[in-house]
């Protein structure tokens, strides 16, 4: 089971439930979670190599940090985005998000 | 080294197995009849419940929590930092520095922009420190 | 033991993941999220990612998940608890999806990676601190931009007018 394969499919699958996540789903809230199975499933990958690649530099655990960071300030501001949608539109469909002024 | 995360996965077993021996000690303990009506109710601090408990939010919390993340951030970097203080010395301090510098603009923002005072209240009979919050035009 | 710990864990992890994509209530996608966050965690943790690990629970499980729960919340009309929203193109999308899985993981087996045999350190964080304040100076000092950025742009979008 410690091997870097299992680590990968853990990975590809959860990349694709998160992808399947952010095609079908119309709701802002609903695609931002999937973008979030997204994004854990490439830290994974990072952690995977880096542990399986040697563990001599921890260059991987650094970007999977990084990731971590980016991820807080995007769906922080993807949610005032959503909330403000909601506000003024009264929908959080984001098909709904077509104009460029609201 | 993940031997040392095996208290966490006991200490996880644990509280699942007492919530679990708890709902089976209720489930056996209960009365079988009489159960409907008024007990099936949510419990709301004995009032008679009203409306859902999935309301809307104020949009407040949602500020104070973003907030919070923006600073929870923050204190993460502040742990491998910590660590290695000592070995680097001034410069890791300097570097700490500038980093924090960068982010105490955006405290101070929203400082200034009142996102931190909770409630933004006014009085209409201010005295001695409350004067401030008497509402401009009303009489004291 | 820890074999059984890491068939366990994987196995929470994808099963709420699964539960995230296709449960129709939202607020149920939200707390089976919460149970893969704490997976991915878990998986963290075996592959030797002590300090990576806390991050996700501190940062995913403590704040994101919080902020997602408050967005769906905020965003739901007073006093109705119908959180069901439209899915479209079912079909197409899973198709689509499955095909990527399929082909994401027949190269990730039967590519030959290039693996070390590993060290095993004792904890990361003071290396990892190290790498941060030398190597990964200017990315560091940049995130802390980013995070001003995000900080007053969402606060500004967020304020009530």
């Amino acid at each position: 089971m410690d091997n870097l394969h299992s680590y990968l499919i853990i990975s590809s699958i959860l990349f694709s439930l998160g992808l399947f996540g952010v095609m079908t789903r119309r709701n802002g809230v609903a695609v931002l979670m999937g973008i979030e199975l997204i994004l854990n499933a490439a830290n994974l990958n990072f952690v995977a190599f880096n542990r399986f690649g040697g563990m001599a530099e921890l260059d991987g655990q650094v970007f999977g940090i990084f990731i971590i960071v980016l991820a807080a300030a995007e769906a922080a501001v993807a949610l005032a985005i959503i909330i403000n949608l909601f506000k003024n539109h009264e929908t959080v469909n984001i098909d709904s998000a077509d104009q460029m002024k609201g | 080294m993940y031997t040392d995360f095996a208290p966490i996965l006991i200490f996880i077993f644990f509280a699942l197995l007492l919530i679990g021996a708890l709902f089976v000690l209720q489930n056996i303990i209960s009365p079988k009849q009489n159960k409907g009506g008024d007990k099936l109710n949510t419990y709301e601090c004995g009032e008679v419940p009203e409306g859902s408990a999935w309301v809307k939010f104020n949009i407040r919390f949602y500020v104070v929590a973003l907030i919070f993340i923006i600073f929870d951030v923050e204190i993460l970097f502040m742990f491998p930092w910590a660590v290695v203080f000592q070995k680097v010395g001034l410069l890791a301090l300097v570097e700490m520095l500038i980093f924090l510098l960068i982010l105490i603009v955006g405290y101070a923002y929203v400082w200034v922009k009142d996102d931190l005072s909770w409630v933004k209240m006014t009085v209409r009979y201010g005295r001695g420190r409350y004067a401030p919050l008497q509402k401009k035009g009303s009489d004291s | 033991m820890a074999e059984v710990a890491f068939i366990i864990i994987a196995a929470i992890t994808l099963a709420s993941a699964f539960f995230v994509v296709f449960s129709s209530n939202l607020m149920y996608s939200g707390v089976a999220l919460f149970f893969t966050l704490f997976g991915v965690a878990g998986l963290y943790v075996f592959l030797y990612a002590d300090f990576l690990a806390a991050t996700q629970i501190m940062v995913y499980v403590g704040g994101i998940m919080v902020l997602i729960l408050f967005g769906i919340m905020l965003t739901n009309k007073i006093a109705s608890t119908d959180l069901r929203q439209a899915n479209r193109g079912r079909f197409m999308a899973g198709l689509s999806a499955f095909i990527l899985f399929l082909l994401i993981s027949a190269i990730a087996v039967t590519t030959q990676w290039h693996t070390g045999s590993p060290q095993f350190l004792d904890t990361t964080v003071a290396k990892l601190g190290m790498m941060i304040l030398y190597q990964y100076l200017l990315p560091f000092e940049v995130a802390s931009i980013l995070l001003l950025a995000a900080l007053i742009g969402a606060a500004l979008l967020s304020r009530k007018k």
